[in-house]
């Protein structure tokens, strides 16, 4: 009969009931604390980058019965003899007929430990792009070399992408060690040289991992074949990575969305701004400005979903009350602290990575979204190229094409309180749209990201003993 | 379990498991009140689609908390494939009376009545709702149309933006999606196009359970164990109706089913379980092995790009 009847009867048949009603228990007894953490995947083409992420869902059980069974049923069609574990990541018609991954895609799993967003990106070229998208929201990065060729150009890419975009942790796998005969030496050489291109770079944390993806050593579980690492596998580094909170950290930064005025019997005079704490941890009765009129008040309340708080930290929707009738509206940003506010300008200086197919000039018109802000904006000019395998500065070209980064100088035709970029909360990030159509032509980072990196060191995580604890 | 209707209005009770919010569902939410306040914001004339399935009713439930104390500043739309679930129907009827909503029904029927759609000869409706859909788009003008789609899904899903720029026969073109980084979401489109939007792109079904159960969201019974007169057709337990079921060689019998996903009857597989509350329900979907369309859904497993196929041609 046909598989879907399989389906039916396989419903419930993983585990007898009495062990999933305990798994449910464990998972739900350890879901108040779970944390997520979203991680992005970047490698060059044949590195079995697809394998690695097919590899991790498999061994961490977050492939399902139906969708093995099509991958299987695939792999048979096209006379392979065992399941392409990378027909499980490919979804669109293109990409599996070309055997490449094209676009990013999000996949989800969980552990006992942590919840998982994983943006599986494209390895070739062309699609730097979408290595930025992924790496954008991106905890940390899992850069693949094989350990035959080791560090290559899309290996420096990929890590220069990382250090732009200031991801605080960088995973370095260095797939198929067991084509070098599990040779220590092989990956400390890897290793090293991917040391000394990191701090150039400013990388902030790099920890190296010898794997197979393809029979799974130190994927999931640790390998016993590499006997002379002691560290953890791969999933067990990204369930304890330390998650630091530093968007939660430092001055309130809240862009308006909305004004939230019901007018009802009910609520006759309430007027709320709602929007999402991009960074810093507000408190009701701190002292506020509104730019760019820059207005103070302070805060009078903090409404969530689940009724008024005291504080409410990054990342958090929530609507605010002010103690003053400010004249307020979306594209405005609130911030906190008494210091060094940032002051609206109508020139600066960003690095943009151009991701539109039509190219960028100087002189040209765009929009500017900037937070919840949208500003008619010119490219005043493009002042230079920088190398995305060094990040060095080149020349500046005329136009900008698909994939370039490049600094820019903008000016914008009100002042937009910019500050420079920060990573966590993407305080500083802004998108370049072209206004005939919509198109997203350039994102960007506000400020000269190349002088703000700094230095770190690539280190081989600490021995850890068989219950994960650091020897 | 009642409807929600603001803050601390609605039971958190939970049945045992879980009962309150974890971090990650705090996470999950406040994402997506940003995303559908980004809508209130950008465009003119957003609508959501409600169908009475989970999925939207959360939908739903975000939207009332994102602008709560104000009204909701989008009004609902369902395409009605004629071959509903009645409690569904009756569900959706009773939510949109009891908050006040504005709901257009697309029904299949009047596309068929007045010959813009022609029936198929197997019956199945689902596919049909794609025209009904994208003209009432058209008509009503609608900038945005925001659904409850998740990524893990499907594999093209997978691949979807949480804005996603549709043409101006409401189809996605996979190679001309924008790349969408950091929480900076572009809902700009040129005339005749429109946005998708996807606010719960990052939930999972067991996210999108534990929220339910946090919240104390009531949802439509057949989501709970029951007893139902079903037949077998495809390897799925589907329920007997006026759309063309049970045939000659269908044998009915009845079982103890429960739905994981709400769609047309004549597509919609049922599931053995006993699960007859929230917690049964949440531990099932920890245990199983089967993915919740690949459990339920026919209309997925015709080719392998099924769905991918059925969004270019305009299908949310």
């Amino acid at each position: 009969m046909s598989s879907s009847t399989s389906t039916r009867t396989e419903h419930q048949a993983a585990v007898s009931p009495t062990e999933a009603h305990d798994l449910a228990h464990a998972f739900h007894e350890r879901a108040p604390e779970r944390k997520l953490l979203r991680f992005a995947t970047a490698g060059s083409v044949d590195d079995g980058k697809s394998t690695l992420v097919g590899r991790l869902l498999h061994d961490s059980k977050s492939v399902l019965s139906d969708q093995l069974d099509a991958v299987e049923r695939t792999s048979t069609a096209r006379g392979l003899d065992t399941p392409d574990l990378s027909l499980l990541v490919d979804g669109l018609r293109a990409e599996r007929e070309q055997g490449i991954t094209i676009d990013v895609a999000y996949r989800y799993f969980a552990t006992q430990l942590r919840t998982f967003i994983l943006a599986d990106t494209p390895g070739h070229v062309q699609y730097t792009r979408n290595t930025i998208t992924g790496a954008s929201t991106a905890d940390l990065v899992v850069i693949l070399v094989d350990a035959r060729t080791g560090v290559v150009d899309q290996t420096r890419r990929h890590a220069a992408v990382a250090a732009l975009l200031g991801v605080p942790h960088l995973l370095l796998a260095i797939n198929k060690i067991d084509l070098v005969d599990f040779d220590e030496a092989v990956f400390d050489r890897i290793a090293a040289e991917f040391d000394e291109y990191s701090r150039e770079l400013g990388i902030g944390e790099v920890t190296a991992i010898p794997i197979s993806a393809l029979h799974g050593d130190n994927v999931v579980t640790r390998s016993e074949r590499i006997d002379w690492y002691s560290g953890p596998s791969i999933l067990e580094h990204l369930e304890t990575v330390e998650l630091t909170d530093d968007a939660a950290e430092g001055p309130v930064r809240f862009p308006v969305q909305l004004v939230i005025r019901p007018r009802s019997d009910a609520f006759p005079d309430y007027r709320g701004y709602a929007g999402r704490v991009a960074a810093g941890t507000v408190r009701v009765g701190e002292t506020v400005t509104v730019l760019p009129s820059g207005r103070t008040s302070s805060i009078s309340g903090i409404d969530t979903p689940d009724g008024p708080v005291d504080e409410a930290r990054a990342g958090e929707s929530v609507t605010l009350l002010l103690a003053d009738d400010v004249d307020l509206s979306r594209g405005d940003l609130i911030v906190g602290g008494q210091g060094d506010l940032p002051e609206p300008v109508t020139e600066f200086t960003a690095t943009v990575a151009q991701l539109a197919d039509r190219p960028l000039r100087s002189g040209q018109r765009a929009l500017l979204r900037y937070g919840t802000r949208e500003v008619r904006v010119i490219v005043a000019s493009l002042d230079h190229l920088i190398d995305i395998d060094t990040l060095a500065s080149l020349p500046a070209p005329s136009t900008l094409s698909l994939n370039d980064l490049a600094q820019v100088t903008l000016r914008t035709v009100d002042a937009v309180p910019v500050e420079p970029f920060r990573p966590r909360g993407a305080v500083g990030a802004l998108l370049l749209v072209d206004p005939a159509d919509g198109t997203s032509l350039a994102a960007g980072m506000v400020g000269n990201r190349r002088e703000s990196l700094h230095a770190s060191e690539v280190r081989r995580p600490a021995a850890l003993q068989k219950d994960g604890r650091p020897a | 379990m009642s409807f929600w209707t603001g803050p601390r209005g609605g039971s958190a009770g939970g049945t045992g498991l879980a009962t309150r919010k974890s971090e990650n569902l705090r996470a999950l939410e406040s994402e997506a009140i940003h995303i559908l306040r980004e809508v209130a914001g950008q465009f003119e004339r957003p609508v959501i689609l409600f169908s009475g399935g989970k999925d939207s009713i959360l939908v739903l439930h975000l939207a009332l908390k994102a602008f709560y104390p104000a009204p909701l500043p989008f009004s609902l739309l369902h395409v009605d494939t004629g071959h509903n679930f009645p409690e569904v129907l009756e569900y959706r009827d009773r939510v949109v009376a009891h908050s006040g909503l504005r709901i257009t029904v697309a029904k299949v029927q009047d596309w068929i009545d007045d010959g813009r759609l022609t029936e198929r000869p197997d019956g199945t409706r689902n596919p049909l709702q794609t025209v009904p859909l994208v003209d009432t788009i058209a008509e009503q003008r609608h900038d945005a149309v925001i659904g409850g789609a998740r990524r893990d899904e499907e594999r093209s899903r997978a691949k979807e933006r949480i804005f996603s720029l549709r043409d101006g026969f409401g189809g996605w073109d996979p190679r001309r999606q924008r790349p969408e980084l950091w929480n900076l979401y572009n809902g700009r489109h040129a005339p005749g196009e429109h946005v998708r939007v996807f606010p719960l792109s990052n939930w999972t079904e067991l996210d999108v359970w534990n929220y339910i159960e946090a919240e104390g969201i009531e949802l439509p019974a057949i989501y709970y164990a029951h007893r139902r007169e079903v037949f077998d057709r495809g390897g799925m337990w589907l329920t007997a109706g006026e759309w063309g079921g049970p045939k000659a060689g269908e044998t009915l019998q009845t079982r103890t089913v429960r739905y994981r996903t709400v769609g047309d009857m004549s597509c919609t597989g049922a599931v053995d379980s006993d699960a007859a509350e929230i917690a049964a329900v949440i531990e099932e979907i920890i245990a199983t092995r089967i993915t919740e369309r690949g459990a339920t859904r026919a209309d997925d497993k015709v080719s392998e790009s099924a769905m991918e196929d059925r969004k270019r041609e305009g299908y949310f």
